[in-house]
C-alpha cells in the first residue's frame, strides 16, 4: 500500500511506530500531487506547504488540507475569488492553531467555489475542480477541492466550511465522509464569513473514524467566537464500532418525492435496509416545511453574506482596480474582483434587506426557518437520527448547470436544512450510480450528538466497505 | 430677531466610553498612540475576525442609562448598519437598532430666570445605544488621496439621542453642560472634545410659534466645542429665519459648521438618505439584563450633580446658583467639598473658589487638579479671612502667591507681615491725623456726600501699607465724623 | 407576482458598477429567484418569532484586558497601497 492512499488512522498509528516515515508520507502526497493534481486542480496553493509539524499530539506528523476559506498565517488565502488574492493573512484560524498544537501541518489550500458561493466548484477564480471518479463531471461544493483531495489520495484528510451542504455535497459527490457540525460546535474564528449564523467547518475524510479524529481535536469552545458553544467535547471515537441495536432511524416522507433521481432513491432505499439488518428500527417522521428551505436560505444566508462581502472594497488588502478617486475605486475594484455568481448572492442579499422589503424577505425568511427547526425538534422527539441522501442526482458533468443557478440552487434541497436549524449532519458513500460515480447517504441527528451519527455512520461504514473502492486516477 | 418664530433643536452626543480596551477586541484605547498600532484582525475587520463583547462596556452603557433616568431594556442585541466608507473596515458599524441598552430617560437643565432663580426644565432622552467607533482619516497634508489609521476603530461609544424638546442655542449649551458633567461624575469618559472622546451634532429646525407640525430638520456637524454648537445653532436658526422670510424653502440636508467662517455650508451636493439595511448582528448572540443586575448597578451610582447641588443648599447653606456652580464639574464639586469640610465658611470658601481660584489659574493655564493651591491650603486662606487676620484685599495678593510659591496662607501672612492691624487705638491715631490732612473731604462727608468717606478710608490704609481692615477704618472715621 | 427590480439602485447600495452587458442578465437572475422565494407567501407567519441565532447562547463575554496583537507591518506590507504607517486611499470627492 502506498503511503499516500493511508487512513489518517492508519498513518497515526505509522508514524508514532516510526517518526521518520511522517517525512516519507510528505514526500508521497507531494509527488502524487504533483503529478496528478494539473489534472484533477483540487489545490489553489501548495508550494510554501513544505514544512513539517510543529508539535506533538493526537495528530501528530499528519498532514491536512485546508479550504482556501480558512485563514492562514503567512499563507495567502483567497476563497478562490480575484478580490482577495495577494491577502496573506497574519493570524492563523482557531482550527488551524489547534491543528498545528496537536502536531498536524498544513500540506496544501484547497480549491472552492468563489466565497463558497456554489455546489459544483466551477465559480472558482482558478477553474474548476474534477471529480475523481470521471474528470468531466463536479466534485460538488463548495468544498470541492477538498473532497476531491480526499478522494483522490492527493490529501490524508481536509478541512471544509458547510453553509447549505458544502461539505456533504461534495463528500456525497466524491465518495467520501463529509461532517457539518452542529452549529457553534467548532470555531468559526478564522473562517471567511459566508452566511455566519450557518457556517461551520468540517472534516472531509476517507473514513468515519477519520472524521471523529479530528473532530476530537477541533472541537470545542473558543472565546474568540461568540458563537461557539461552551459544551463539553466527548470522546467522539468511542462512538467508533457501536452497533445501532434499537437505533430508531427517521424517514421524512417529503424526502422521496418527484426530483429524486431514481439511481440515488434507489441506493438510499437499500442502506436503509442495510441499518434495519443492523437492528435498527425505521419511524416514518415529517419535515412539512423542506420544499420553502432553499427559499428560506437564499434570502437568509445571502443578506448575511452581502454585508459580509462588504468589507471587500481593496482599502486594506486584496485587489485595488487602480482609480483617481474613492468612489471608482469601490465600484471597480468590486466590479472587477467578483465572479458572476457572487455578484448574484450579493446584488440578492443587498435587495432583500433593503428599505421596504426587509419585513417581506428578510424577517419572513427568519420566521420561516423558525419553522424549519421546529420541525427537526419534533421529527428528531420520534427518531435518533434522519435519514436520506445527500444530494438529489449523482455528480452533473462540468458546465451543465452553470447557465441555470436556480437549478444549481435545488441541488442543495437535502442539506440546507440542517444548517438552519443549526443541526449536525454527516455524508457517508452508499453506492455508485450506473455511471460509476458515488452517491451518498445523509444522516442528522440532534443538536451536540454528532456521536450518535459517528454510531449511525461507522456501523454502516462496517457493515458495506465502500471506502474499499478507488476512483482509478 | 424675529420672534415668529420657534426654535426646535435635538442633540446626538457620541461619547468614547472610558475602558481599557474595545468594544469587541482586546486593543488598547490609548489615545494618541502610533498610527496603526492599536490594532488587531478584529478592529481591522480581516477577513475572518469575530466580535466579542467587552463587559465593562455595556456595564458603562447601564450606568449611564440609569443615571439619565433612562429604562434599561432586560434584552438586548446589536445590529449591522451597512454602509461603506474607508474608516469603516467591515462595511458595516455593529450598533443597536431595535432594542438599545437604554431608553425614554430625561437629562434636566437649569435656566436662569431674570430674577437669578434658577428654573429646571427637563430635556427627554429617547435612548443611549452602544456602538464602534470607526477609524480616522487624515486629508491634511496627504498628495492625492487619504490616510486611514484604524487605531480609534472600535473604541467604546455610546450614542446619546435628546428629545427635540431643546428651544434655544442656550438651551443646548445647558444640555451639553449638565450631559458632559453627569458623565464625569460617572468617570465613563473622559469628555474631551479636542481628544474626539465626546462628539456632538445638532439637528435644527424652525417654525412658527403656534404651529404644532416641525419644521424641515437640518444636521449641523462638525462643531469642536460646546461653544462653537451655541454659535452654530444660533447661526442656524438666523439662516433659516432668514430663508422663511425671504419665501424660501428650508433644505433637508446636513451643513457642516465652518469655525473660522462662522457659517453653516452645505455638505452634500446630493441628499442621498442613508439605506443601512439594519439586521440583527449574527456574530453577537443576545445580552439579557435582570431586574436585580439594574438595581445592582444602580445603587451603585455615584451621586450625581443634581443630588449633589440640593445637598450643597442644604448642607453648606448655599444659594442654588452657586451649588450649581460648584456642582458643573466634579473637580470643582470635590475641591469645595473638601475645603469646606475645613470647618470655614462655607459661602466664603465657595465665592473664594469661583471668582478668586479658578480666575487665577485661567490666567496660568493651570487645571483645578494641577493648582499648587489644594482646597486645605485654600481654607487655611479663608480662615484668615473669617477671623480677621487678612483683609479680603491683602488675600486678593496672597493667593498668587500661593501659586506661584506653594506655600501656605499662613506662612506668607507672616513672612511678608500682612497681618491685618486690627489695632483700634492705633487706627484711631491714624485716623485723627487723616481727617486732619483732608479738610475739605471731611466737609464733604458732613454735608451729607457719604462717598466720599471712602477716600479717607483710602488714605487710612495707605498710611497702614493696606494692613487695615477697611470696614474696621470706616467704623472709625464714620464714628468721628459723626460727632 | 414578480418584483420588478431596480438593479441600478441596488447596485449602487452594493458598489458594484455593473457593466451593461452583466446588469440585464443578472436582474433577470434575481427576478427568476425572488419569483422562486416568492413561495414563502403561502405560510402563515404572523405569530412566529424570527431566529436569527439558532443556539440558545446568551451573554458571551470578554473581560476588559488588553491584549497586544502586533500586526501592523504584516497588514501594511500587503496592504494595496501604503504610505508610511498608514493606509492610502485616493481622493475622496463629494458623493462617495
Amino acid at each position: 500500500m502506498e503511503l499516500f492512499e493511508l487512513t489518517l488512522k492508519q498513518a497515526k498509528e505509522l508514524i508514532s511506530k516510526n517518526p521518520s516515515k511522517e517525512s516519507e508520507l510528505r514526500n508521497s502526497l507531494a509527488d502524487r500531487v504533483k503529478t496528478l493534481d494539473p489534472k484533477v486542480k483540487a489545490y489553489v496553493n501548495f508550494a510554501s506547504s513544505q514544512k513539517g509539524s510543529e508539535g506533538k499530539g493526537a495528530l501528530s506528523g499528519i498532514p491536512i488540507s485546508l479550504k482556501d476559506n480558512i485563514v492562514t498565517d503567512g499563507w495567502e488565502t483567497t476563497c478562490a475569488s480575484k478580490i482577495l488574492k495577494g491577502f496573506v493573512p497574519p493570524y492563523d484560524a482557531t482550527v488551524v492553531r489547534k491543528l498545528k498544537q496537536s502536531g498536524a501541518y498544513i500540506f496544501g489550500k484547497c480549491n472552492m467555489d468563489e466565497f463558497a458561493f456554489g455546489s459544483s466548484c466551477e465559480t472558482s477564480c482558478y477553474g474548476p475542480s474534477h471529480n475523481p471518479w470521471n474528470l468531466d463531471y463536479v466534485p460538488g461544493g463548495s468544498s470541492g477541492g477538498s473532497a476531491a483531495a480526499v478522494a483522490g489520495n492527493l490529501a490524508i484528510a481536509a478541512l471544509g466550511s458547510d453553509t447549505g451542504g458544502s461539505i456533504r455535497q461534495p463528500a456525497s459527490f466524491c465518495g467520501v465522509v463529509g461532517l457539518k457540525p452542529t452549529y457553534g460546535r467548532v470555531s468559526r474564528y478564522g473562517l471567511i464569513a459566508f452566511g455566519s449564523s450557518l457556517d461551520q467547518i468540517g472534516p472531509i475524510t476517507k473514513t468515519v473514524e477519520d472524521s471523529a479524529i479530528l473532530m476530537n481535536v477541533l472541537a470545542g469552545h473558543d472565546e474568540r467566537d461568540s458563537t461557539s458553544a461552551d459544551v463539553p467535547v466527548p470522546d467522539y471515537t468511542s462512538f467508533i464500532g457501536k452497533d445501532v441495536k434499537g437505533l430508531k432511524i427517521g424517514l421524512p416522507k417529503e424526502y422521496f418525492v418527484k426530483g429524486l433521481d431514481p439511481e440515488v432513491e434507489k441506493a438510499v432505499r437499500q442502506s436503509v435496509q442495510v441499518f434495519q439488518d443492523l437492528g435498527a428500527t425505521v419511524v416514518e417522521v415529517s419535515l412539512p416545511h423542506m420544499k420553502y428551505a432553499v427559499a428560506v436560505y437564499y434570502i437568509v444566508a445571502v443578506a448575511e453574506a452581502s454585508s459580509n462581502l462588504g468589507r471587500f472594497d481593496g482599502v486594506e488588502y486584496g485587489f485595488r482596480a487602480e482609480s483617481s478617486n474613492l468612489k471608482d475605486m469601490y465600484f471597480e475594484t468590486r466590479d472587477q474582483g467578483f465572479g458572476a455568481e457572487a455578484k448574484r448572492r450579493i446584488l440578492l442579499g443587498t435587495f432583500v434587506l433593503s428599505a421596504g422589503y426587509y419585513d417581506a424577505y428578510y424577517l419572513k425568511g427568519l420566521k420561516v426557518r423558525t419553522l424549519i427547526k421546529q420541525d427537526f425538534d419534533e421529527a428528531l422527539k420520534k427518531a435518533d437520527i434522519i435519514l436520506g441522501p445527500t444530494a438529489p442526482t449523482p455528480p452533473f458533468k462540468i458546465g451543465e448547470k452553470m447557465n441555470d443557478p436556480l437549478s444549481m440552487y435545488l441541488s442543495d434541497i437535502y442539506t440546507i436544512s440542517a444548517n438552519l436549524a443549526g443541526v449536525p449532519a454527516i455524508s457517508i458513500p452508499c453506492g455508485f450510480s450506473s455511471k460509476n460515480l458515488p452517491i451518498g447517504l445523509q444522516l442528522t441527528a440532534k443538536p451536540f450528538e454528532e456521536g450518535t451519527l459517528f454510531r449511525a455512520a461507522s456501523a454502516y461504514e462496517t457493515a458495506t466497505k465502500w471506502y474499499e473502492k478507488k476512483p482509478k486516477l | 430677531m424675529s420672534n415668529v418664530y420657534e426654535p426646535v433643536i435635538g442633540l446626538e452626543v457620541h461619547v468614547q466610553l472610558k475602558t481599557q480596551s474595545k468594544i469587541f477586541c482586546g486593543c488598547s484605547t490609548e489615545f494618541g498612540a502610533e498610527p496603526n498600532s492599536n490594532t488587531c484582525p478584529v478592529c481591522l475587520g480581516l477577513p475572518g475576525s469575530l466580535p466579542v463583547l467587552n463587559q465593562k462596556v455595556l456595564e458603562l452603557g447601564m450606568k449611564v442609562g440609569l443615571a439619565l433616568e433612562c429604562t434599561i431594556s432586560n434584552l438586548i442585541k446589536f445590529d449591522r448598519k451597512n454602509y461603506f466608507y474607508p474608516d469603516l473596515p467591515k462595511a458595516y458599524q455593529i450598533s443597536q437598532f431595535d432594542m438599545p441598552v437604554s431608553f425614554k430617560g430625561h437629562l434636566a437643565i437649569e435656566l436662569k430666570a431674570d430674577d437669578g432663580s434658577l428654573n429646571e426644565k427637563k430635556i427627554g432622552i429617547t435612548r443611549a445605544h452602544l456602538e464602534e467607533d470607526a477609524g480616522k482619516l487624515l486629508h491634511e497634508g496627504v498628495r492625492d488621496g487619504s490616510w486611514v489609521d484604524y487605531n480609534r476603530g472600535g473604541v467604546p461609544l455610546l450614542e446619546i439621542v435628546s428629545e427635540p424638546d431643546l428651544r434655544s442655542a442656550d438651551e443646548a449649551f445647558q444640555y451639553l453642560t449638565n450631559l458632559k458633567s453627569i458623565l464625569q461624575y460617572l468617570d465613563v469618559s473622559d469628555c474631551n472634545m479636542e481628544e474626539g472622546s465626546l462628539r456632538c451634532d445638532a439637528n435644527v429646525s424652525i417654525r412658527k410659534k403656534d404651529d404644532a407640525k416641525f419644521g424641515t430638520k437640518v444636521e449641523i456637524k462638525n462643531m469642536n466645542s460646546f461653544r462653537a454648537v451655541q454659535k452654530a445653532i444660533t447661526y442656524e436658526i438666523k439662516r433659516q429665519s432668514e430663508a422663511l422670510n425671504a419665501g424660501e424653502k428650508i433644505a433637508q440636508e446636513t451643513r457642516l459648521w465652518n469655525e473660522s467662517k462662522g457659517q453653516t455650508f452645505t455638505m452634500r451636493s446630493k441628499e442621498q438618505a442613508h439605506d443601512y439595511r439594519y439586521f440583527p448582528e449574527p456574530d453577537l448572540v443576545p445580552f439579557t439584563v435582570s431586574k436585580e443586575q439594574i438595581q445592582k448597578i444602580k445603587n451603585s451610582l455615584p451621586e450625581l450633580p443634581k443630588a449633589r447641588m440640593e445637598r450643597f443648599k442644604k448642607q453648606f447653606g448655599l444659594s442654588g446658583y452657586d451649588a450649581y456652580v460648584l456642582v458643573s464639574e466634579k473637580p470643582l464639586g470635590d475641591y469645595f467639598e473638601v475645603c469646606a469640610s475645613e470647618k470655614v465658611n462655607a459661602k466664603l470658601a465657595s465665592n473664594w473658589i469661583q471668582s478668586e481660584l479658578l480666575g487665577e489659574l485661567n490666567t496660568r493655564k493651570v487645571s483645578l487638579q494641577d493648582s499648587k493651591v489644594k482646597p486645605k491650603d485654600l481654607a487655611g486662606l479663608v480662615r484668615l479671612i473669617e477671623n480677621n487676620t487678612i483683609s479680603g484685599k491683602i488675600a486678593k495678593d496672597v493667593l498668587p502667591e500661593m501659586l506661584e510659591t506653594g506655600k501656605s496662607a499662613e506662612e506668607i501672612v507672616k513672612d511678608k507681615g500682612l497681618v491685618q492691624v486690627t489695632d483700634t487705638k492705633l487706627l484711631e491715631e491714624v485716623a485723627e491725623r487723616v481727617i486732619k490732612a483732608n479738610p475739605k473731604t471731611v466737609e464733604e462727608v458732613r454735608s451729607g456726600k457719604g462717598q466720599a468717606i471712602g477716600f479717607l478710608v483710602g488714605q487710612v490704609m495707605k498710611e497702614t501699607q493696606g494692613k487695615a481692615n477697611p470696614k474696621l477704618i470706616n467704623e472709625i472715621l464714620s464714628k468721628k465724623l459723626s460727632s | 407576482m414578480s418584483e420588478k427590480i431596480n438593479i441600478e439602485q441596488i447596485a449602487e447600495l452594493a458598489r458594484l458598477n455593473l457593466k451593461p452587458a452583466e446588469r440585464e442578465k443578472l436582474a433577470k437572475d434575481l427576478e427568476s429567484i425572488l419569483a422562486y422565494v416568492d413561495q414563502l407567501k403561502e405560510l402563515k407567519t404572523d405569530s412566529v418569532p424570527p431566529t436569527s441565532h439558532v443556539l440558545p447562547l446568551e451573554n458571551v463575554f470578554r473581560k476588559d484586558e488588553v491584549k497586544k496583537t502586533d500586526i501592523r507591518d504584516r497588514v501594511l506590507e500587503h496592504a494595496p497601497k501604503r504610505e508610511s504607517n498608514f493606509f492610502k486611499v485616493p481622493k475622496i470627492i463629494e458623493g462617495a
